[in-house]
C-alpha cells in the first residue's frame, strides 16, 4: 500500500511570489460549481469575469474607476500589516475620511479649488488618523487587541452616518438619507472628460508610490518591516517597537481616510450610507493578496476592481446574482490564504 | 521484579546521538532519579519510554515482557505514567472531570466521579480539591492533578520530568510525601532531576547520564552529592591555562541587589550583586533554569527587573531600553539567535537594525553605505552569506556569526554573552569563544553565561555559580575544583562547601 505523509520542507523563495498568480485559475476551478449551480456557463461567465470589462474603452475606464478606493485601502491595511498591525478598520476609517469630505464639502461655500482639493485631501487623511488613533493608543498603551477594537469600531461609525444622514446632516430635498451636495470647490476633477474617473486615482498611484518608497527606501520602513517580521528581534535590536506600530496604525487610517474622502468628493459628491459597502474589507483581501508589497497591492486591487466590474456585466449579461462576484473575492483570498500554508509542507512517500 | 527494563536505547537527532545504547533498570516500589546535565539525554529516554519517540535501537520490557511502544496511548495501556514539566489539563473542568477525562466511559455521574477522586486522594496521600476549576489551582495544585490522572488511568510506574522545577519549596515538601506513599503502595516512580540535594532526599537509585551515555547506576545509601556532582559533571580534572594574568582593572559592569521575576511570576533573580571589571570574563555556571535566561534578559535590557541597579561604567541603565543599553556601550549576544534576528529580513539589513540612524542620509535609508558594512563585517566575521541573503537561511554558527558582527562592531565597553556557542558545531564554536577573548583582551568587560562548564573553565577568570536565581558564590577560574561548581551547581552555598564535601569524604 502506498503510504504518504506530510512533511514540513518551505517551497523555494520563487515559488511564493507565484501563488497569487497560481491562486486564480485554483478559485475558478473551485467556483465552477457555484456558477453552474446558478445556471450559468462558467466560461462565459469568467469571459465576462475577466475579459469583458477589458474590451472597451468605457469599460476599461470603470475599471480604474472602481479600482481607485481599492487601491488605497488595499494600501492602507498593508502599511498596517507590514508592522504587524492588525488594522481591520479601513472600513471604518474610509467612513471617517467619507464623514470629513462631507463636513468639509458643507462649510467651504465658495471655496477655490486650488484651496478646496489640499484641504478636502488633508482633512480625509486626517480623519482616517482620528478614528485609527483610538485602538492604536489601546495597543501600544494597554496591549488591547487590535483586530477586536478597529473591527469594532467600523461598525460603530455606520452608525454615526446613518445618524448623521438621518438627522442633523440630511439633505432635505433628496429622497433618500444623504448629505447635501458638497460645494464645486471640493470637487476632485476628472482625469478624463465625460467619464467617472477622477482625481482620487491619481492620488491613489501617488499612495503607493510613497508607500513604497517609505517601506522599503527609509529607516522607518525598514523598522516596521522588522517589527513585522519579528517583534522580539526588533525589541532586541533597540527598535521602539510600540512607536513604531502607532506610527504604522496612524498612517494606515490616513490612507484609507483618503478612499473615503475620494468617493465623496470624485464619485457621489455627498455623503450617502452605502459608500463603502465593504471596500475597507477588501482592502484586506488585497493587501494580502498583494503579498503586502505595494507593488503587489496595486496589481491585486487592479484585478479585485476588474472582478467587481466584471461580476456586474456578469450577473446581467447571464443572469446571475451579483453577490457571486463577492463569492469568486471570497474563495479567492481563502485560496491564496491556504497556498501561503500550504507551501511550508510537502507530501512524500513514507 | 523489574517494572521497567530498557536496554541498548540508541535515539538519534540528525548527527546528534541523543541516547547512546543506554541501559536503564526500574525496580517496583522504588524511587528512581534519572540525574544529568542538560542534553544528557534524560528527557529523551524517558520521551521513548512514554511512546513520545521511537527509539532507533533497543529493547524494552515491562515486568519482563518485551513491548513496543508506539504511542502514550500504549504506554498508558501498559501501565506507564509521564508528567511532563507542561501540563495538559482542561482549566475550565474541575479537578475530578480532569482525572476522569479520557478514562470516563459515556455517562458521567459528577458525585461519584468527585467521590473516586476523593478516595484516590487520600489513598495516596495526594491533597487535591475535587469540585475546584483547575484554572483557579496553583502550580504545584496542577501538578498533583496530573498525577492523579495518571493514576487514575492505572500508572505502576510514573515518570516525572523535572516535577520541582516549577514548584515552591512548600509545594515539593507535599510532592516528596506523595511520592513516599506511591512507593509504599508499591509503584515505581522516575524521578528526572538536576538537583543533587533532590535526588539524596527522595530517591533510592540514582541512575547518571552524561552526554547520552551511561555514567552509571548507584545506591543512595552508597553515595553521596559530591560523588554524584563527580559522576554527573564527569571530569576528573581540568586546567585550561589563562592565557596570560589579567591586570585589576576598573569595574565596568556592576549589578546590585537585582531581583526580577521571570515568566510565570515567580522570583528568578534574588538580589543577585556581580562586578565585572575591564579585561576580564565573569563565568555565571549553573544548571539551565536556575536565573541565567532573566539575567541575561535584564542586562539586554528585554525584561524589567523588579529591583536593584545595574550600571556600565558608572552610568546607571537600570530597566534601559535596548536601545538604550546599546548606546551606553553594552554589546549583548543573546541565548536565543533565532528570536533576535529578523529571518525575513537579509544579513545587511539585520546587521544595521540597531543604527539605522547612522545609515540614513536626507531621509532616505543610505543603501550603498548598508551593503558596504555588510561586505565589510562579513569578510572580518567570516559569515558565509551575502548581504542580499535572508538570515533565515544562515546556519545557527553563521546567525550568531551576524549578532556578534552587529554588536561587536561597535566595540562595546561591556559585552553580555548568553549560551553563546550552544548548538554550535566546534569550529563556529572556536571561533565565538575566540571573538570573546579576543573582547577580553581588548579591555572589555565580559559576562559569559552559560550552562556548559567546560566553556566557562575554558574562557572566564572568574566564575560565579547561581542556583535558584541567587549566587553561591565566586571562584577565581585557577583555584575551582569539579566538585566544588559541581556542589555550588546544585545549590551549595560557598560557605558551606567546606562542610558539605567533609561530609561527602567521610
Amino acid at each position: 500500500m502506498l503510504r504518504l505523509r506530510l512533511e514540513r520542507a518551505p517551497a523555494p523563495l520563487w515559488f511564493r511570489s507565484l501563488i497569487p498568480v497560481i491562486a486564480v485559475p485554483v478559485t475558478f476551478l473551485l467556483t465552477t460549481i457555484l456558477i453552474l449551480w446558478a445556471g450559468a456557463d462558467p466560461l462565459r461567465a469568467y469571459y465576462e469575469f475577466l475579459i469583458k470589462p477589458l474590451a472597451s474603452r468605457v469599460s476599461l475606464i470603470e475599471v480604474l474607476v472602481k479600482s481607485t478606493p481599492l487601491l488605497l485601502t488595499g494600501a492602507s491595511v498593508a502599511f498596517a500589516f507590514s508592522a504587524g498591525y492588525w488594522n481591520i478598520g479601513a472600513e471604518g476609517q474610509l467612513y471617517a475620511g467619507a464623514i470629513a469630505g462631507a463636513w468639509l464639502g458643507m462649510v467651504l461655500k465658495d471655496v477655490s479649488p486650488v484651496i478646496g482639493i489640499p484641504l478636502m485631501i488633508a482633512g480625509g487623511f486626517l480623519a482616517g488618523v482620528l478614528w485609527a488613533l483610538g485602538p492604536a493608543l489601546l495597543k501600544v498603551r494597554l496591549n488591547v487587541d487590535e483586530v477586536v477594537t478597529t473591527l469594532l469600531l467600523n461598525s460603530v461609525i455606520v452608525f454615526l452616518v446613518s445618524y448623521l444622514l438621518n438627522g442633523p446632516w440630511r439633505d432635505p430635498v433628496s429622497m433618500w438619507p444623504q448629505s447635501a451636495t458638497i460645494a464645486d470647490g471640493t470637487v476632485f476633477f476628472k482625469l478624463i472628460p465625460r467619464s467617472r474617473l477622477h482625481l482620487g486615482f491619481l492620488v491613489a498611484l501617488v499612495a503607493i508610490g510613497v508607500e513604497w518608497y517609505v517601506l522599503k527606501r527609509t529607516a522607518l520602513g525598514l523598522r516596521m518591516r522588522a517589527v513585522g517580521l519579528g517583534k522580539d528581534a526588533a525589541r532586541f535590536a533597540g527598535i521602539n517597537v510600540n512607536r513604531t506600530m502607532l506610527t504604522a496604525a496612524l498612517v494606515s487610517g490616513g490612507i484609507a481616510g483618503l478612499a473615503g474622502v475620494g468617493e465623496v468628493a470624485g464619485i457621489h459628491f455627498h455623503l450617502i450610507e452605502s459608500i463603502s459597502d465593504g471596500l475597507g474589507y477588501s482592502g484586506i483581501i488585497i493587501a494580502t493578496l498583494g503579498g503586502l508589497h505595494p507593488f503587489g497591492v496595486g496589481l491585486a486591487a487592479l484585478f479585485i476592481g476588474l472582478i467587481d466590474t466584471g461580476a456586474q456585466t456578469v450577473s446581467q449579461a447571464l443572469n446571475v446574482p451579483v453577490y457571486l462576484g463577492t463569492v469568486v473575492q471570497a474563495a479567492l483570498l481563502l485560496v491564496t490564504l491556504s497556498l501561503f500554508v500550504l507551501q511550508n509542507y510537502r507530501i512524500r512517500r513514507a | 521484579m523489574l517494572a521497567i527494563q530498557m536496554q541498548g536505547i540508541v535515539k538519534r537527532f540528525g548527527s546528534l546521538l541523543a541516547n547512546d545504547h543506554v541501559h536503564f533498570e526500574l525496580a517496583e516500589g522504588e524511587i528512581h532519579a534519572l540525574l544529568g546535565e542538560n542534553g544528557a539525554g534524560k528527557t529523551t529516554l524517558m520521551r521513548i519510554l512514554y511512546g513520545l519517540y521511537r527509539p532507533d535501537e533497543g529493547e524494552i520490557r515491562v515486568k519482563g515482557q518485551s513491548v513496543v511502544i508506539r504511542s502514550p496511548k500504549d504506554a498508558i495501556q501498559a501501565g506507564i505514567g509521564m508528567v511532563t514539566q507542561h501540563f495538559t489539563l482542561v482549566p475550565t473542568l474541575t479537578v475530578a472531570e480532569n482525572v476522569v477525562l479520557g478514562g470516563a466511559g459515556a455517562l458521567l455521574d459528577p458525585r461519584r466521579m468527585q467521590a473516586d477522586v476523593r478516595a484516590a486522594s487520600q489513598r495516596y496521600g495526594i491533597p487535591v480539591k475535587p469540585d475546584a476549576l483547575v484554572r483557579q489551582l496553583s502550580v504545584g495544585e496542577q501538578q498533583r492533578v496530573e498525577i492523579l490522572k495518571a493514576l487514575a488511568r492505572n500508572a505502576r510506574v510514573l515518570i516525572l520530568d523535572e516535577p520541582t522545577a516549577v514548584l515552591v519549596p512548600q509545594e515539593v515538601e507535599v510532592l516528596f510525601e506523595a511520592l513516599n506513599r506511591l512507593r509504599k503502595e508499591g509503584l515505581s516512580v522516575i524521578f528526572i532531576s538536576h538537583k543533587l540535594y533532590e535526588v539524596m532526599a527522595v530517591c533510592d537509585r540514582i541512575t547518571v547520564l552524561r552526554d547520552g551515555r551511561l555514567v552509571g547506576t548507584v545506591e543512595k545509601s552508597a553515595t553521596n552529592q559530591t560523588d554524584l556532582a563527580r559522576m554527573m559533571v564527569g571530569r576528573e580534572s581540568f586546567g585550561v591555562a589563562r592565557q596570560g594574568e589579567r591586570a585589576q582593572g576598573e569595574v565596568l559592569l556592576r549589578i546590585e541587589n537585582l531581583s526580577a521575576r521571570g515568566k510565570k511570576g515567580l522570583t528568578a533573580l534574588d538580589n543577585i550583586s556581580l562586578e565585572v571589571q575591564a579585561g576580564e570574563i565573569l563565568g555565571i555556571a549553573g544548571v539551565s533554569g536556575n536565573g541565567q535566561s532573566e539575567l541575561s534578559q535584564v542586562l539586554e535590557g528585554m525584561l524589567k527587573p523588579s529591583s536593584g541597579k545595574v550600571s556600565v561604567g558608572g552610568k546607571d541603565v537600570t530597566a534601559a531600553s535596548p536601545g538604550a543599553l546599546a548606546e551606553a556601550g553594552v554589546g549583548r549576544i543573546p541565548e536565543d539567535r533565532h528570536a533576535s534576528v529578523v529571518a525575513e529580513l537579509s544579513v545587511a539589513e539585520n546587521l544595521v537594525l540597531d543604527q539605522l540612524e547612522a545609515f540614513t542620509r536626507g531621509g532616505s535609508l543610505d543603501r550603498a553605505a548598508i551593503r558596504k558594512n555588510a561586505e565589510k563585517l562579513i569578510g572580518e566575521y567570516q559569515i558565509k552569506a551575502g548581504p542580499d541573503d535572508h538570515t533565515r537561511t544562515l546556519s545557527g554558527g553563521n546567525m550568531q556569526k551576524v549578532l556578534l558582527a552587529r554588536s561587536l562592531s561597535r566595540s562595546p565597553r561591556v559585552v553580555i554573552a548568553a549560551e553563546p556557542t550552544r548548538g554550535l558545531d566546534v569550529g563556529a564554536t572556536d571561533y565565538v569563544r575566540a571573538r570573546l577573548l579576543e573582547q577580553r583582551s581588548r579591555g572589555a568587560a565580559v559576562l559569559l553565561i552559560s550552562e556548559d562548564l567546560d566553556e566557562i573553565l575554558a574562557l572566564a577568570d572568574r566564575i560565579a555559580v547561581i542556583y535558584e536565581g541567587r549566587i553561591m558564590g565566586v571562584l577565581g577560574a585557577r583555584d575551582a575544583t569539579v566538585e566544588q561548581l559541581g556542589l555550588m551547581m546544585s545549590g551549595t552555598p560557598l560557605e558551606r562547601l567546606a562542610e558539605t564535601m567533609e561530609a561527602g569524604h567521610a
